[in-house]
């Protein structure tokens, strides 16, 4: 019986930090800070790492991390210290919003050259009359295409 | 000649214009606003921009306005910024002695986190008024790009002088005293 108790106490203790383990959320320094800014810096967190404020930011993530709290509690907790900025998203004003109009703006420019690109495709060569006659030979004057002629046949080809 | 008007080549190049104006924009509306010293080298003392925000280590808001008959040494910190250490002995020093003559330090720390702000002000024993600007949205109002930087206000709100960088006696000796002579 005694033997029973013993070995249930053995099993439960080495249960119970495993148990806390699985509940404690999972998050890291490293998972976060790719997806928060450096106020100071002007740069995602990961990308600032020897500026002073980086520093106790990430020193700050830590601790959250450590008192267990999940990605979206650190993140909680620095915008209530940082503001709303601190988050690696683009603001809605001024010079921010070139987030959003840049890639659109390059998006239309590459659909339109896409489109015109196709279209003289489709069209053809300026001035070609479909006979089958390559652009560069028809470009050529009478004395270059028999001097072309000559060429290949001294070639043997 | 009519390659270049030619529809693709076009495209281009407007787009590579319309970068580096984006570009341009980009740098000079981030540059930060030196209007501040321009009044001020022009003679001109333009009234303070109010500022609104959460006291440090306690509950309630502060403001300029609060302060208003007061001479005031607004100075931006903050706990990571190594020239503020260095600093934060000789403000405490001097608003000891504003403090019976009508002037104050205000201090607002910047893009901070609060234990480590807290920790600095316990470190230096740190006893003027502080508000906590999180996002370091007030600062824009007075130009601030770096720490510390020092604005003084006279008792009747309007600016008077502003120092980007960590100040010494003899700003206070050359800007702050001869205010406290002044009328409210």
């Amino acid at each position: 019986m005694r033997r029973a108790l013993v070995l249930l106490i053995a099993v439960a203790s080495l249960a119970a930090p495993a148990a806390a383990a699985a509940q404690c959320p999972r998050t890291s320094v490293a998972d976060i800070e790719d997806e928060v800014m450096c106020p100071v810096c002007g740069t995602p967190l990961a990308l600032a790492t020897e500026a002073p404020q980086a520093k106790q930011e990430r020193s700050f993530i830590l601790d959250l991390v450590e008192q267990c709290k999940s990605k979206d509690e650190v993140k909680t907790a620095l915008v209530a210290e940082f503001g709303e900025s601190v988050l690696a998203v683009p603001g809605d004003d001024g010079f921010d919003r070139a987030a959003v109009l840049v890639p659109g703006l390059g998006l239309l420019l590459a659909l339109a050259g896409i489109t015109v690109a196709t279209v003289r495709w489709r069209r053809g060569p300026p001035g070609g009359g479909g006979d089958g006659e390559a652009p560069a030979a028809a470009a050529l004057g009478g004395s270059d295409n028999a001097r072309l002629d000559a060429d290949l046949k001294r070639y043997d080809l | 000649m009519n390659r270049l008007l030619s529809p693709i080549p076009v495209v281009v190049m407007v787009g590579v214009l319309a970068l580096l104006g984006l570009l341009t924009y980009g740098v000079v509306s981030k540059s930060p606003d030196r209007g501040i010293e321009s009044a001020l080298a022009s003679g001109e003392t333009p009234a303070a921009p109010d500022i609104r925000l959460p006291k440090l280590g306690s509950d309630g808001e502060g403001s300029l306005a609060d302060y208003r008959g007061k001479v005031v040494v607004l100075n931006y910190w903050a706990s990571w910024c190594e020239p503020c250490r260095a600093e934060s002995p000789l403000l405490q020093d001097w608003h000891e002695r504003l403090e019976p003559r009508g002037a104050t330090v205000l201090g607002v720390d910047v893009l901070d986190a609060t234990p480590d702000a807290q920790e600095f002000i316990d470190e230096f024993g740190l006893t003027y008024p502080m508000l906590k600007d999180g996002d370091g949205d007030t600062q824009k109002s007075f130009g601030v790009a770096a720490y510390p930087e020092t604005v003084v206000i006279d008792r009747r709100g309007r600016l008077r002088a502003i120092e980007r960088g960590p100040v010494d006696d003899a700003f206070f000796e050359r800007h702050v005293v001869p205010l406290l002579e002044e009328p409210a």
